[in-house]
């Protein structure tokens, strides 16, 4: 079934079978592989994209329900202010280690961001639940993300 | 796995390393590679025409970061900074890239690969350094003792040029053999706080490439639907039904028999497909037992005179002390098995190439081991395998088994077509959490005796669960006596001094395959022994900290570098002052992988004895910290690893088959969970030993120590969620 996903803002013709989710029509037929596979039940965020500005599992959304969407990815998001300000507070404190879940906490802490410009722990704690690191980066993210909010008050 | 880091051991690496780097630097060798594009001056950097450095890493990066520390080895020695090394992974070449602690063997593992490296990539830059001095000498008709290298510039003779213009007469000059290493009191860049990890601009965009990212030209992706419980075969299978999956190619037993492999052109497809296949399992020889038998049966070994004995002590001479003291305090231990569950599910892909060889493409944790797996089932002569190693999205041990078993379903499955296309092998979750390879499950029963005064005057430790070495290639390294040392490991050789301490182990029969885990056996010793020392400082009315410090004799090493460790952890936590309503504190302190790490868990709890972790104050002293940052990261993700993991997990059997199944049964530490984390480096010049394990064993403790002393629970059953303690 060839659809058009709209993608990071440009139009893209893609011919997933039926059902198949965003995440691997990303992954596979387009291959954009920043956003990760990492549990495909919608439990650890590694798939987190945007979709019309909520951050959603793409592991969870069907392609075929998105044509006409606003769709971006970890590829794209350092074009946003906040994409920017969370790419430069992750690059400040190191936040990465194995870096696979990454993509996903990006693309959670950017719509955090979007939503509340100066967040709290408790906010942190809030948006960024569903997102697991195995490596427990977590004390870094938590940092950086109140990095970012000051980056980008300037 | 368990390594002898002493200094002795250290320094006969360095000589390994030195034969290593002149093999390399055979005119005739590696360094006569030098072309156009750029040079291999050794074969641990690269320099380019342009100037360009890049290390070679041997290592895989997994997250651990030994890109950044060996990286910043190298621009210590040539007087860069460290933003300017690029680097890339090194080809699987033992003759080149072996682990100094693993004999010929290239891989990661035993948080050694800093340990095993700190001289050797040093050597190869600063001789790269002295050539380079040399060649600009040379062509300026001055003495090299007049010029200096500096951020990648020759500067001297009244002139300066980039290292890029005197790689081709460098390379082509005579290596030194003993080049001149900077002393410790010249060092810019080891031990000083520079945050610029090497892979961080690689993982902030989506770029960075691992396993999972594989796709090349006609691949097909292979799903396993795998035997439901350990010993189960495939007898037949239909795949009358993954046929209709859009994508589906085909479906073979895999040899072993242990699994149905669905072939398809997507990983969703392959999934899909390999979830429509009707298998047939022939259970004659599968395991039935449920996890609560095995518990039983680990505790019942625990209770009776163990198998074998690991201490020079026997049990006779420390039942003795124990039963002619003033006070005996004893407790028994459970540990359930536990999967690593990295982020990234196991996976590689086999590439055919257009001699009739092969590159596999993988994130190798023992590349060496995937050489050796591909020729035996690929029957293929060494010079025809290539081992192109990525990112690892994780590991904690899980991306080497002594099998090599996610290499070898590769390479079956690839055997298996006809050879023409890749084919890349995908885990899913489910595949991860039910595929076995956990940390056994363990069972421990401690009796200790007090005098009158609380010293102790007897220990019989005893340890029951399955082997992780027997009956594999590595059994004559780490088996002596019948015990496999990493069952015991952290009890006996610690860093406490303890008199007449018995230790006696007995193997579990196997009921899945087992690994090592973060940690490896001090992921279950460590608790036990920081448990106990708690309970003994009970016991005896002493503050835990000012007990621990009397089993540390600071007239050895060990003692002296624990106890420094120890009190670092207890000072900055402020260890001694009162605290708010509601808050506890507990410790705990491990040596393991030669490096000494202890930490304060500060707890708080309501009114219903909800438990939250509201911070972690830990200190290690893991001897130079190369990169202090990267340290402290590898410590945070050790006592996040330890902590999640003691808290709720454990994975289960159910008449045989695994109950665990993805990330909601296998719930992953989270953010809310652990409030804050700071960590303290323990100023040293000794030999660098390891940081990626070191912070898990102590971690555990370390809470069920607080809760302790919140409550007077002590959790030695788990996961602590299964001995009624609920977090927040």
């Amino acid at each position: 079934m060839t659809i058009s996903l709209k993608i990071n803002g440009a139009l893209k013709e893609v011919d997933p079978a039926p059902g198949t989710p965003l995440l691997w029509v990303l992954r596979e037929e387009l291959a954009m592989t920043g956003t990760k596979f990492g549990c495909g039940v919608a439990a650890c965020g590694a798939c987190t994209v945007h979709i019309d500005g909520v951050a959603e599992r793409s592991c969870q959304a069907l392609a075929e329900d998105l044509e006409g969407s606003e769709i971006t990815t970890i590829e794209a998001i350092g074009s946003s202010p906040a994409g920017a300000a969370v790419q430069k507070a992750w690059t400040e404190l190191d936040v990465v280690q194995c870096g696979y879940c990454q993509s996903g906490q990006i693309m959670s802490a950017v719509k955090l961001l979007n939503d509340i410009a100066n967040p709290t722990d408790q906010d942190i704690d809030d948006y960024m639940d569903g997102n697991a690191c195995r490596c427990a980066t977590y004390v870094r993210i938590r940092a950086a993300i109140h990095r970012a909010a000051d980056i980008m008050e300037g | 796995m368990t390594l002898n880091t002493t200094r002795r051991k250290f320094l006969s690496g360095a000589g390994a390393a030195l034969s290593v780097f002149v093999i390399g630097l055979n005119p005739k060798g590696v360094l006569a590679t030098t072309s156009a594009s750029g040079g291999n001056i050794t074969p641990f950097l690269t320099i380019a025409e342009d100037g360009t450095v890049t290390a070679i890493i041997k290592h895989f990066e997994g997250g651990q970061g030994v890109s950044t520390g060996l990286s910043a080895l190298i621009a210590e020695e040539m007087n860069m900074a460290l933003e300017d090394i690029q680097w890339e992974h090194a080809p699987s070449d033992p003759s080149r890239y072996a682990n100094l602690f693993f004999g010929g063997f290239q891989g990661t593992g035993g948080s050694t690969a800093m340990a095993n490296s700190f001289i050797q990539y040093r050597t190869a830059a600063a001789a790269a350094k002295e050539m380079l001095l040399a060649a600009a000498a040379e062509a300026w008709g001055v003495d090299a003792s007049t010029l200096s290298l500096s951020e990648g510039l020759i500067l001297g003779a009244e002139q300066q040029a980039g290292i890029g213009d005197f790689v081709a007469a460098a390379g082509a000059m005579q290596v030194p053999e003993a080049p001149t290493l900077k002393d410790p009191s010249e060092f810019r860049i080891i031990g000083k706080e520079i945050r610029a990890r090497r892979d961080t601009a690689d993982k902030i965009n989506g770029q960075a490439k691992y396993a999972m990212d594989v796709q090349l030209e006609g691949q097909m992706v292979v799903a396993l639907k795998r035997a439901p419980k350990y010993g189960a075969k495939v007898a037949s299978f239909d795949d009358s039904a993954a046929r209709e999956v859009p994508g589906f190619i085909m479906a073979h037993t895999l040899p072993t028999g242990d699994a149905v492999m669905a072939y398809a052109q997507t990983t969703w497809a392959a999934f899909q497909a390999r979830d429509a296949l009707e298998i047939e399992w022939d259970m004659a020889n599968a395991e039935t037992r449920n996890s609560a038998a095995i518990k039983e049966e680990l505790l019942g070994m625990v209770r009776t005179e163990p198998q074998f004995t690991g201490s020079a002590t026997d049990l006779a001479t420390a039942s003795k002390a124990i039963d002619g003291s003033a006070k005996v305090v004893e407790r028994e231990f459970y540990f359930p098995m536990l999967a690593h569950a990295p982020m990234e599910p196991m996976g590689a892909t086999i590439e055919p190439t257009a001699d009739g060889g092969v590159i596999m493409h993988d994130g190798a944790q023992f590349p060496t081991a995937n050489n050796m797996v591909l020729g035996q089932v690929l029957e293929l002569p060494p010079e025809k395998i290539q081992v192109n190693t990525l990112y690892a999205g994780g590991f904690f041990g899980r991306r080497a088994t002594p099998n090599s078993d996610y290499v070898v379903e590769a390479a079956l499955a690839f055997a298996t077509t006809d050879r023409t296309r890749p084919v890349k092998l995908v885990w899913s979750r489910e595949d991860d959490i039910t595929g076995g390879y956990y940390r056994p499950a363990m069972a421990h029963r401690v009796r200790v005796g007090l005098d009158a005064n609380g010293a102790i005057v007897g220990w019989d430790h005893r340890v029951a669960g399955q082997s992780i070495f027997k009956g594999t290639a590595f059994e004559p390294m780490i088996v002596r006596n019948g015990v496999d040392h990493s069952s015991v490991e952290g009890i006996a050789d610690g860093a406490y001094t303890i008199p007449t301490q018995h230790v006696g182990l007995t193997d579990a029969v196997p009921a899945t395959t087992v690994n090592w885990w973060r940690s490896v056996g001090h992921s279950h010793t460590g608790y036990v022994m920081e448990v106990m020392m708690d309970l003994l400082a009970e016991a005896a009315g002493a503050d835990p900290v000012e007990y621990r410090l009397r089993y540390l004799d600071e007239t050895n090493p060990d003692g002296a570098r624990m106890a420094t460790t120890l009190r670092l952890a207890a000072e900055k936590a402020g260890w001694g002052n009162d605290l708010p309503q509601g808050r506890a504190r507990g410790i705990a302190a491990h040596k393991s992988f030669g490096s000494y790490c202890a930490m304060v868990c500060e707890i708080s709890t309501d009114a219903d004895g909800v438990v939250k972790i509201e911070n972690v104050t830990a200190a290690i002293d893991c001897g130079i910290a190369v990169t202090p940052d990267v340290v402290r990261a590898q410590i945070e993700g050790g006592i996040g690893y330890g902590m999640g993991h003691v808290m709720r997990d454990q994975i289960t059997l159910e008449d045989g088959a695994v109950y665990e199944q993805n990330f909601p049964d296998y719930e992953p530490l989270r953010m809310r969970d652990i409030a804050e984390v700071k960590v303290y480096i323990v100023p040293s010049t000794e030999a660098p030993t390891g940081v990626g394990e070191p912070g898990t064993p102590p971690a555990g403790p370390a809470l069920a120590n607080a809760i302790a002393a919140a409550s007077g629970k002590r959790v030695t059953h788990l996961p602590m969620t299964s001995s009624d303690v609920e977090f927040a």
